[in-house]
């Protein structure tokens, strides 16, 4: 009981990254509550995922297997959420902010009358002192995220509502296995007890699911653009220099809104979140809502030719130059020093 | 042919887009009053899916809801500008504070009290939180179904709706009964502009303790007339108060931070072939790559 249930997601019968990553939090949650991990997995013809779930650390398998659950719709995934739950009981659930958590998730919560904290950026445990009541609560999830456009920081908390909901963005968390030989159990949900027959009122009739264009999460080097590259043609320059480093291409919004470069590889608050080896900047300026999506590289070099962009603050290495001038000569003296 | 009712919930908001320096006070928090307040982006593309199907049923009616004070007032005005038929201001210091479950309880008592609908269209998300959880949660207060990020409302008939979704990485078309609650995407077309006559017709309304203050609004029609924005407090809707407000959230703000970021020492670099080249072979050098 009082148990950290992650929810997996699947898409196109594969579970979701955002939800090992949530796994792996979840996990490190779990060993310092010094409570079990515990996913729930709704869908079809699920045999075998256990194996791919339970080197995450996790304790506590639930199932639920129909047809009719997949693919993922509202009512009867809330339905069976939210009754599982009022079982299990759990202090925290974690979903993935994405179009299904964040359609499940308040679902949910307002189900349960509980609390639920969107796009989370860190999930931490610690206490809390209401003053007027001089009442403490211990162990706590402490639920931060960028507020106001990404302009300030708040940390949420639920003290007196269970379970403790959190959605957290893809690429946020970091995926880590726990130990590849640890076993749960699984345990099958009767879907025809948890979900009555009502929920299944919302038919779909299409489904397209564009496959993955850009692999920009994975990658080891990212070449980003901004407003500063000036056009879609000098974009060029940074698909060169990434292909020849091993990298993807990803944007700044405003290169993304002047149509340099397509809309998925947008790095920040509202695009993706990476954290790759190695980031060069180039003709970004480096507001807040970009570097919230890049700023845990372990490595940035920046090319701006004003030499007090704010992203110069967070790089190691600062090119002062005009990306048209600077990449070439990267292009040049990347190969003749691995020749 | 049917005339449906709908509901647009929409909600006035601090324009966070444009956050200059005096916006962040030296605590780190924020000074909403000096943020232009905005009728939610999302919403007028909400506004829009309602117009049109009220283009295409010209019998139908659009209801505009909003809570917060006074002042949001003039959202429903914006939205008598665009085509909406009537107004409900939810007001009263009972909600201050309200997150977002006792946003959406509140709004569906209100929605209970009017009773008569066939769909509440709302945007996906407000600006102010980007959180995207008062429409799912209304709809599982109202007990109906929820179909999120509404691109196109793509057929209408007595029984159901068909609606195209955007999603992440796809969309998916699909069927639902009404009544239902819609959340609709930045992605769907923009709201259509102000109409020149209906400005002229509404610009004068108002609440009624508003119209009462400035008597020279009192103009065409008297007090009871088109003109009158509904006002609604907490009596006027069916509701267990200790679900509204900031008593009513489960959710507390523990501590709101400014955001630094740690300079980091960075090496300087000039555009020079031999600068350039030097980074290069640290890079390989490093593995950090080839
Ligand atoms: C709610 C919200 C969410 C947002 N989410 C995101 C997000 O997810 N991701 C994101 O990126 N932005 C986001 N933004 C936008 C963000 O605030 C900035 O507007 C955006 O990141 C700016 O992009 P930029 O740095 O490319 O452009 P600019 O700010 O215009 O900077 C261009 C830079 O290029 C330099 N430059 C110009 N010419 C050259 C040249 N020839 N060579 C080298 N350098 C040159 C300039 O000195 C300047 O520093 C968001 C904003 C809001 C309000
Ligand atoms: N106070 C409010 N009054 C009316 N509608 C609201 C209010 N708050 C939120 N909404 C609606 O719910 C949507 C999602 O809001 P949020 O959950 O705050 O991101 C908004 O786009 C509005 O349509």
């Amino acid at each position: 009981m009082n148990n950290i249930c992650v929810y997996c997601e699947l898409e196109e019968g594969k579970i979701s990254d955002v939800s090992f990553e949530l796994l792996s939090k979840g996990r490190s949650l779990a060993t310092q509550l010094k409570c079990q991990l515990e996913a729930l997995l709704i869908g079809h013809n699920l045999e075998g995922f256990e194996k791919e779930i339970f080197p995450y650390g996790v304790d506590v398998l639930y199932t639920a297997d129909d047809a009719r659950l997949s693919p993922y719709s509202t009512l009867p995934h809330t339905e069976l959420t939210v009754n599982l739950f009022k079982e299990t009981k759990p202090q925290i659930a974690l979903m993935g902010a994405t179009s299904i958590g964040r359609d499940l998730g308040p679902r949910v919560s307002s189900a349960l009358g509980s609390g639920l904290t969107a796009d989370c950026t860190e999930l931490e445990i610690g206490d809390h002192e209401e003053k007027k009541e001089k009442k403490v609560y211990k162990d706590l999830l402490l639920q931060i995220r960028p507020a106001f456009g990404g302009n300030i920081i708040a940390t949420i908390i639920n003290p007196d509502c269970r379970p403790q909901m959190a959605t957290v963005r893809e690429g946020v968390m970091k995926k880590n296995i726990f130990n590849p030989n640890h076993k749960g159990k699984v345990v099958k949900l009767d879907v025809k007890k948890y979900v009555p027959e009502e929920c299944f009122i919302v038919k779909i009739l299409e489904r397209h699911i564009e496959k993955q264009k850009s692999n920009i999460k994975n990658a080891p080097v990212i070449v980003a653009g901004g407003f500063g590259v000036g056009s879609a043609e000098n974009f060029k320059l940074l698909h060169n220099l990434a292909a020849m480093l091993g990298g993807e291409v990803g944007a700044s919004r405003a290169a993304v809104d002047a149509g340099y470069v397509e809309h998925d590889r947008q790095i920040g608050q509202t695009g993706i979140t990476v954290r790759p080896k190695l980031y060069i900047a180039c003709g970004i300026s480096g507001q807040i809502q970009h570097l919230a999506g890049m700023q845990e590289s372990s490595l940035i070099i920046s090319i701006n030719s004003d030499p007090n962009a704010p992203i110069n603050k967070i790089a190691n290495y600062v090119i002062a130059g005009k990306v048209e001038t600077v990449i070439p000569k990267m292009i040049r003296y990347y190969k003749e020093n691995t020749k | 042919m049917k005339n449906y009712k709908i509901i647009v919930l929409a909600k006035q908001v601090p324009d966070t887009r444009n956050v200059g320096k005096d916006a962040m006070k030296a605590d780190g928090t924020v000074n909403r009053a000096a943020l232009p307040a905005i009728f939610n982006p999302e919403d007028l593309h909400a506004l829009e899916q309602a117009l049109c199907i009220k283009d295409k049923f010209p019998g139908s009616t659009i209801t505009i809801l909003t809570m917060g004070p006074i002042r949001a007032a003039e959202i429903l005005r914006e939205g008598f500008y665009r085509g909406a038929d009537d107004g409900i201001l939810l007001t009263d210091r009972a909600f201050a504070g309200s997150d977002t479950l006792a946003t959406s309880y509140a709004l569906a008592c209100t929605i209970k009290k009017i009773k008569d609908y066939d769909m509440i269209i709302c945007g996906r998300q407000a600006i102010d939180g980007d959180t995207a959880q008062v429409g799912p949660q209304v709809a599982e207060k109202l007990g109906i179904p929820q179909v999120t990020y509404c691109e196109e409302i793509l057929k209408v008939t007595d029984k159901n709706i068909q609606i195209k979704r955007r999603l992440e990485r796809g969309v998916e078309v699909v069927e639902c009964p009404l009544p239902l609650l819609i959340t609709v995407n930045s992605s769907a077309p923009a709201c259509r502009p102000r109409n020149a006559k209906r400005l002229m017709k509404y610009k004068h309304s108002n609440t009624l303790s508003k119209r009462q203050e400035n008597d020279n609004d009192y103009v065409e029609g008297g007090l009871d007339s088109y003109l009158t924005i509904k006002e609604w407090s907490v009596n006027d809707i069916v509701c267990d108060a200790k679900q509204l407000g900031l008593a009513g959230s489960p959710t507390k703000v523990k501590k709101v931070d400014n955001i630094v970021f740690q300079s980091k020492e960075s090496k300087r670099i000039e555009d020079m072939d031999e600068d350039i080249s030097g980074l290069m072979k640290e890079l390989i050098a490093s593995h950090i790559v080839g």
